[in-house]
């Protein structure tokens, strides 16, 4: 009798194949997170994401790491990958030059609902990669400022050589028609910048909170705090939002691996509404 | 500077919201307005302590001296907070560095005032004692997050 | 309702392969009754009979004409519908780059499955939601399963630890197979008692000889169900289960099962509904020619939440903790329905004989003793 362990797919539209695209630029943030920008159009054409949602990137003979998109939505031709060297396929991948291939497929997962944040004013929280699934949001936003209140962002790093994207934040820090601030956990003597956690900077702007919607991305740990002190201030839960993370293999809901009690962070999350995971938050080793 | 101003500018401060009148005027007695320029030390490692110091605009980072290596800086505070407690606890001498990273405006109130009013009055000297617990409270859980370095190479990301 | 004799029943195989199904069906291996490829009824394990009971299970055979003597053994359908091992894709080098391998063999092999117990038939429809339903297919279990021809046995007799009339999957099918038998051991008489459940079933009973079911043998093929599911022993309360065991997070118990759990994954591997995969990329010698395999994984594998920072689940209590949680919990959550069905395999495979229904029936207690 036929095995079937020996059946093959097609690789048009199956969606556990990646397709091969060219790495066209790679930037390192930091030490260990670098950030790869492949173009879609090279093998998917059509591609688009929301912003909130990861792909699968595949390295060749070696596996697959889910990375949040953190490029602007609206710009064809550019995907971006901001990706923290922490395991075989990101060490993998942090060895990778420009015209090297790697695999890809997506987009997956829920996005920030932005358009909610219509009319509000929006708090963006994020600590360390945490900021590279909220730029896109960021982008968005301020495509089309005059839909928007206030936009605050707050982003805590490591130290002041480990921030993120630091060309854009100077140059957001610097414009008129958004609130920037950046703590590190440590500083040296350059550093003129807040020191602390990120929460700490809550101390320092004003919240409407009935009319504020939040963001919230980075280490559990520290969203956690980030949600007490949005409590604090008064935002109802559902105008919060944070992104989850837990280990994936398939990003498709078949594999069982991403569960958090009964949602599946692929399919459901990795954006949830806060009323759906609070209760979920609190549980150790779920 | 007209105490009526001083007044005007302590009730301002988050750190005493709620203070009673009678004990803002305890406090006001012991207060003077002070501004360091960018680049000042605030206070110094080592030396006697005997400010509590109420910053209004501006940051002050907390350094430590470190030999063979430039300051490390821990934390800052910053306008709406306060900096040093060391004047309350013996024997009154600052353990950090404080460096004023930007201009910084701030009330300075003087230790041994303070502590003598405190003695005198126990009901005000335990009024600052809870608002002085709350801020190390927070600041030992800011330091606690600090110190489990949340960003560094274990720290979670959507990534493998 | 029609009655064929053992000769018709192999009439069935016969018809069933020239319509170019391959038969899956139970024979007797090593000590236990498995599913494999089978020919004829003569493959059968005719005679057959099977002990169950925490942590063991023993395979005897008498001289009893019963082709389904037998009640269910440590393999599931789920083995051909969501094999142990499947290649994903094939890539190759190319240049700087690679791509993707051509398709090789699209070839999709057609099952007729004999012999499926009607807790398996609702273990399959729990695992159709899984990899049929959902926003993404899984592309070889849905061309599997479309073209899967389902022949029920109706069970006889449960096993020791089956409890599938509590979690309303058996011991009758009503519905939702191509064809369902009775066997009826009668005096001397041997035959079954078929009911056709779709167009295929019907098309297919139509080309075997047969006789009209008379009221007598409608109401023996009763009897064998109705006496079956009174020999049940053990039953699953799944009344606020979800809710219960969501209550019951931190809940003692647990350690109390901890102590005994092995973190084996035997539960999870012999579980009809279990359907958790992992991945492995591998290369040959020159990196020429890389694939991707699917293979089962267990929930109780100590890596299988890791993510940077370590593993969210780091114990076996925590981990049998999400395998029942997620199998009489969450599972109601996510796809409506609960993700037992009383087969009772779990129970008969753990080494140490924990039993689901005995510990489900603790929190219950406890719950209630606390409200």
């Amino acid at each position: 009798m036929r095995q079937m362990s020996q059946v093959a797919r097609s690789s048009a539209g199956d969606p556990m194949t990646p397709h091969p695209v060219m790495i066209r630029r790679i930037i390192w943030e930091n030490d260990d997170t670098f950030t790869l920008t492949i173009d879609p159009s090279d093998e998917m054409e059509g591609y688009q994401f929301l912003p909130g949602q990861f792909n699968m990137v595949y390295v060749y003979g070696i596996g697959e790491a889910a990375i949040s998109i953190s490029s602007n939505p609206s710009r064809t031709g550019t995907l971006d990958h901001t990706i923290h060297r922490v395991g075989t396929v990101t060490t993998a991948l942090a060895q990778k030059k420009r015209g090297d291939m790697i695999g890809l497929r997506g987009p997956y997962g829920s996005s920030w609902p932005i358009d909610i944040a219509r009319g509000k004013d929006v708090c963006i929280v994020s600590g360390g990669i945490g900021l590279a699934p909220l730029r896109p949001v960021i982008y968005t936003l301020l495509a089309e400022r005059a839909a928007y209140g206030r936009i605050i962002v707050l982003y805590g790093g490591r130290s002041p050589l480990d921030l993120l994207y630091r060309v854009e934040l100077e140059k957001w820090a610097n414009e008129h028609n958004i609130e920037v601030l950046v703590t590190v956990d440590r500083g040296d003597s350059s550093w003129k910048g807040h020191i602390g956690v990120v929460t700490a900077l809550f101390s320092y702007i004003k919240l409407d909170a009935r009319a504020t919607v939040a963001y919230v991305c980075g280490p559990e740990i520290m969203m956690k705090y980030t949600l007490n002190e949005l409590d604090r201030r008064g935002l109802a839960p559902d105008q919060v939002y944070l992104s989850m993370e837990r280990n994936m293999k398939c990003a498709i809901g078949i594999c069982g691996h991403c569960q958090f009690g009964p949602t599946f962070i692929c399919k459901e999350g990795p954006v949830y509404p806060l009323p759906r995971v609070r209760a979920l938050l609190d549980r150790k080793e779920l | 500077m007209e105490k009526e101003n001083l007044v005007d500018i302590l009730q301002q401060h988050p750190f005493l919201l709620g203070l009673s009148d009678e004990h803002m005027q305890t406090l006001v007695g012991c207060a003077s307005n002070v501004r360091f320029n960018e680049g000042a030390y605030v206070i110094r490692e080592g030396e006697l302590a005997n400010s509590f110091y109420l910053i209004r605009t501006g940051r002050v980072a907390l350094e430590m001296d470190m030999p063979g290596r430039a300051g490390l800086r821990i934390q800052t505070t910053g306008a709406g907070e306060i900096l040093g407690w060391s004047w309350l606890i013996s024997p009154y001498r600052w353990h950090f560095n404080g460096i004023a990273v930007a201009d910084t405006r701030a009330i300075a109130l003087d230790g041994e005032c303070l502590r003598r009013k405190c003695e005198e009055d126990p009901v005000f000297g335990y009024d600052l004692l809870k608002r002085l617990a709350q801020v190390m409270e927070r600041r030992l859980e800011a330091t606690r997050l600090q110190l489990l370095d949340l960003y560094g190479t274990t720290a979670s990301g959507v990534g493998a | 309702m029609v009655a064929i004799d053992v000769e018709g029943f192999d009439h069935v195989l016969r018809a069933l392969q020239a319509r170019g199904y391959s038969l899956l069906g139970p024979i007797y291996r090593e000590g236990a009754i498995v599913i494999d490829a089978i020919a004829s009824v003569h493959d059968l394990p005719r005679g057959y009979v099977d002990t169950q009971a925490p942590a063991s299970y023993s395979v005897t055979r008498n001289d009893d004409e019963a082709l389904f003597g037998f009640v269910l053994g440590p393999v599931s359908w789920k083995k051909f519908l969501y094999p142990p091992r499947l290649k994903l894709f094939s890539m190759t080098r190319s240049g700087k780059g690679f791509e993707v391998s051509p398709n090789e063999t699209p070839e999709v092999p057609k099952y007729a499955c004999i012999g499926i117990r009607p807790c398996e038939l609702q273990a399959i429809a729990i695992q159709d939601k899984i990899f049929s339903d959902g926003q993404y297919t899984d592309p070889v279990y849905s061309s599997v399963r479309k073209q899967l021809f389902t022949v029920v046995v109706q069970c006889a007799r449960p096993a020791g630890n089956c409890f599938c009339a509590s979690m309303n999957t058996g011991p009758k099918a009503y519905g939702g197979y191509d064809l369902a038998l009775t066997e009826i051991l009668h005096d001397d008489s041997h035959y079954f008692v078929v009911d056709a459940g779709s167009g295929a079933g019907n098309e297919l009973l139509a080309e075997i000889p047969h006789r009209p079911a008379t009221e007598v043998d409608i109401e023996r093929a009763n009897t064998v169900t109705r006496s079956a599911a009174e020999q049940l022993t053990k039953s699953m309360e799944t009344t606020d289960l979800p809710r219960i065991l969501n209550e019951s997070f931190e809940h003692p118990l647990w350690d109390d099962i901890a102590r005994r759990c092995l973190s084996c994954a035997n539960c999870t591997l012999v579980c009809p509904t279990c359907f958790c995969s992992t991945v492995e990329d591998v290369t040959d010698l020159t990196g020429a020619h890389a694939e991707r395999w699917r293979r089962w994984d267990s929930c109780f594998t100590s890596d299988f939440t890791r993510i940077a920072g370590g593993n969210i689940r780091m114990s076996t209590r925590t981990r049998y903790r999400q395998w029942l949680t997620h199998k009489v919990g969450y599972w109601v959550d996510q796809f409506g329905t609960s993700g037992c069905v009383g087969c009772g395999r779990c129970i008969t495979w753990c080494p140490v004989g924990i039993d689901l229904t005995v510990e489900v029936r603790k929190f219950r207690d406890s719950h209630t003793m606390q409200s």
